[in-house]
């Protein structure tokens, strides 16, 4: 418990864990997003969101090489994911997406493990990344730090959340999804399109985790077989804040974050995504309860 | 009939076999040795650059009037088998040389992994084999007989950092207890192996280890650990995870803007961090590595370590520069080479017992096995990156340059 009196003796330090778990959480948020879009909508729970995100990095990174900004590639990426998104709908999900759960885990798990084969024939096993050239905020002495490029994503993927959520409310299609994920076959009856509402709501998933990719490209590293690291979050942080519950998902991200700088910090590295399960564990039996207690009263 | 026609026709074929595996070993005046090697798969890349060294040290000592023994002058040639980079294929491939084709002396696969494969192989036969690609601590913890590392294992890769750390705490009036230690490892084999080897450096000067995480396979960051860093201002900083795990920590120590006076990591190089977060940020890191050829080893046949690597890119334009796994893997021969000398015979019990006393100076390094078969006569060396050059600091002896110390780096 050392760890929790530096805490306390040098508080500024908190607020380094702090900024930067908000931070990795804003880019968690947008992969569980998109997750629980796909899941609320289709009932499709796609075990390749985290390949999707480096997929969306290898663009970027790939961008970045051919001179472009990597900044710059991020709506190329975004658009490049929308269409390969789209394609995998009509060849893959299509097909699975009224058959139970099995086929839905299977499908999507045979397309993560294609896509990071795809990605190591054509980037290689090497560790990869692409530097937007930023510099770094330094407070207090140096002892909090900001990198601008974190601070920037933050920022960029705070838009992107917001134009989804407009999006989602406004536009003919942000209703017609909504329609869909509450009643599929009412939304069908009332003339709704679905197929065409699952195929743009599984490629908006895909171009918001191609969005997100290029973050990570930016902040951290990337490499064929890392998308666990963030299908892994997403579910998490999906489960955490409940389905439909899409307010929910991007604060949980943003916790979710905090939670890992801390745990990391005070429990050491190797406890740091453990305890953000144990949490997870600790929100699922906490709402039992909540929903046994419910029963009852209705009883 | 049929059957008996059969019976015969293997029996024959057997025959053939024997026949030729007791030439095998020695046919005129050639002596095989044989090395299950990856020329395919996931290894490919480091599977040749071992099979180039093999086969230059293997024409270098012939060019140079090739070995005599019992007043009869032999060559050496290799016989390679690709083992498609999977541990399976590769013992299959030793027990294959050895029992089919008679193969009496072995050079090692590339990788650990292989190594542990063909290991329990080559003792089975009794066949001694010197491996120059096999870092892993675990294979010289077995009781093998047989088996001859020629490279510092892996235990040993940052304990020159912890050294040079005591050395530098002396020099400023110190002491190298006074040394406060931070490690950040991956929980893989390969890492755990090194820190288990830092800890016995550190203990054995009495050093204090203030953070000590180990990094899940899959964390893809490290700020709250280096936060920690931060706070607790140690004197060394020690990074291992692979290529993954030493450019998060470059990446990293360069935005939270890490002061530390010595910080050191494995695979440096093969994450490229001089080339992805510019000579400022990584500048003053000290990178462990086996062998560098500006390094001042000399010995027979090669030369100095520059020699070697005149030698190579002669031999092998398109290189701009010589692996170490090439050069590690040339020692290995000329570890054999001097066996042959030494026990002026071919019979490999006696090569066996000739190898366990081997002590030779050569273009890589010291070479001088204890009674495990591991080296101990070669250090791990330590360059730093000195803006933006890989210089050679440490060990001393060695050196091509003076280490800098603390180390100023610009963010």
């Amino acid at each position: 418990m050392d760890n929790i009196d530096i805490l306390l003796q040098a508080p500024i330090l908190n607020v380094q864990l702090l900024l930067d778990g908000l931070m990795i959480g804003a880019i968690f948020a947008l992969a569980a997003y998109g997750l629980a879009l796909v899941w609320g909508v289709m009932n499709v729970k796609n075990l390749a969101q985290g390949d999707f995100v480096i997929a969306g990095g290898y663009i970027g990174y790939a961008l970045a090489q051919a001179g472009i900004h990597p900044i710059l590639a991020l709506p190329i990426a975004f658009v490049v994911m929308f269409g390969f998104g789209w394609l995998l709908y009509k060849w893959v999900i299509s097909r699975v997406v009224d058959r139970d759960l099995f086929a839905s885990l299977l499908a999507t798990f045979g397309i993560a493990i294609v896509l990071q084969q795809v990605l190591n024939l054509i980037f290689g096993p090497e560790v990869r990344t692409a530097e937007s050239g930023l510099e770094t905020l330094s407070f207090a002495g140096g002892l909090v730090t900001v990198a601008e490029i974190k601070l920037l994503s933050f920022v960029l993927a705070g838009i992107l959340a917001a134009s989804i959520i407009v999006f989602m409310k406004r536009s003919r299609m942000g209703q017609a999804i909504r329609a869909t994920a509450q009643n599929a076959r009412a939304a069908r009856v009332l003339g709704i399109d679905t197929e065409r509402v699952y195929a743009f709501t599984f490629a908006l998933n895909a171009a918001i985790c191609g969005a997100a990719g290029v973050l990570v490209v930016m902040i951290w590293v990337i490499q064929p077989y890392f998308g666990i690291v963030y299908a892994v979050r997403a579910f998490i942080i999906v489960v955490a804040a409940g389905l439909g519950n899409m307010p929910g998902v991007i604060v949980a991200g943003l916790l979710l974050g905090a939670a890992e700088q801390f745990s990391g910090f005070i429990l050491g590295a190797e406890f740091q995504v453990a305890s953000v399960v144990g949490m997870l564990l600790a929100v699922l039996v906490w709402r039992q309860m909540q929903q046994a207690r419910l029963r009852q009263a209705l009883q | 009939m049929m059957h008996q026609a059969m019976k015969l026709g293997l029996l024959a074929g057997a025959g053939a076999l024997l026949a030729t595996s007791a030439l095998a070993k020695v046919e005129g005046d050639t002596i095989w040795l044989g090395s299950a090697i990856s020329l395919t798969g996931k290894y490919a890349t480091n599977g040749v650059h071992t099979q180039r060294g093999y086969e230059l040290a293997a024409k270098k000592v012939n060019d140079m009037g090739g070995i005599e023994i019992d007043g009869k002058k032999y060559k050496i040639a290799i016989k390679y088998y690709d083992d498609e980079s999977t541990p399976a294929r590769g013992a299959q491939l030793a027990e294959r040389l050895i029992k089919q084709d008679g193969f009496k002396y072995m050079l090692g696969p590339y990788s650990s992994g292989l190594t542990k494969a063909i290991a329990p192989v080559t003792e089975k036969y009794r066949i001694p084999m010197v491996e120059a690609e096999g870092a892993s601590r675990s294979l010289f913890t077995q009781g093998y007989r047989y088996l001859f590392g020629i490279i510092s294992t892996s235990e040993q890769y940052l304990g020159s950092a912890v050294d040079l750390a005591a050395e530098m705490a002396e020099k400023g009036g110190g002491k190298a207890s006074d040394v406060k230690v931070a490690m950040a490892f991956e929980n893989d084999p390969f890492s755990l192996d090194v820190r288990a080897g830092v800890l016995d450096d550190a203990k054995r000067h009495g050093m204090k280890v203030v953070i000590d995480d180990k990094l899940p396979r899959d964390l893809n960051d490290m700020s709250a650990t280096l936060t920690k860093v931060k706070a607790l201002r140690p004197d060394l900083l020690l990074v291992s995870g692979h290529s993954k795990g030493a450019a998060t920590a470059a990446r990293q120590i360069k935005e939270l803007q890490i002061d530390v006076p010595m910080i050191a990591m494995t695979h440096c190089e093969s994450a490229d961090v001089i080339g992805k977060f510019g000579k400022e940020a990584t500048n003053g890191f000290l990178c462990p590595t086996q062998w560098a050829e500006t390094m001042s080893y000399k010995g027979p046949y090669f030369g100095s370590a520059g020699d070697f690597d005149k030698a190579f890119k002669a031999t092998h334009p398109e290189y701009t520069s010589v692996p170490y796994q090439s050069a590690q893997a040339a020692a290995a021969v000329l570890v054999w080479a001097d066996a042959f000398k030494r026990a002026n015979s071919l019979d490999p019990e006696k090569l066996r017992d000739t190898l366990t006393t081997t002590d030779l100076t050569t273009f890589y390094g010291r070479v001088k096995f204890d009674d495990t078969g591991k080296n101990i006569a070669k250090p791990m060396a330590l360059r730093q990156i000195q803006d933006g050059m890989l210089n050679v600091v440490a060990p001393s002896a060695f050196a091509s340059h003076p280490v800098e110390h603390p180390r100023k780096a610009m963010y």
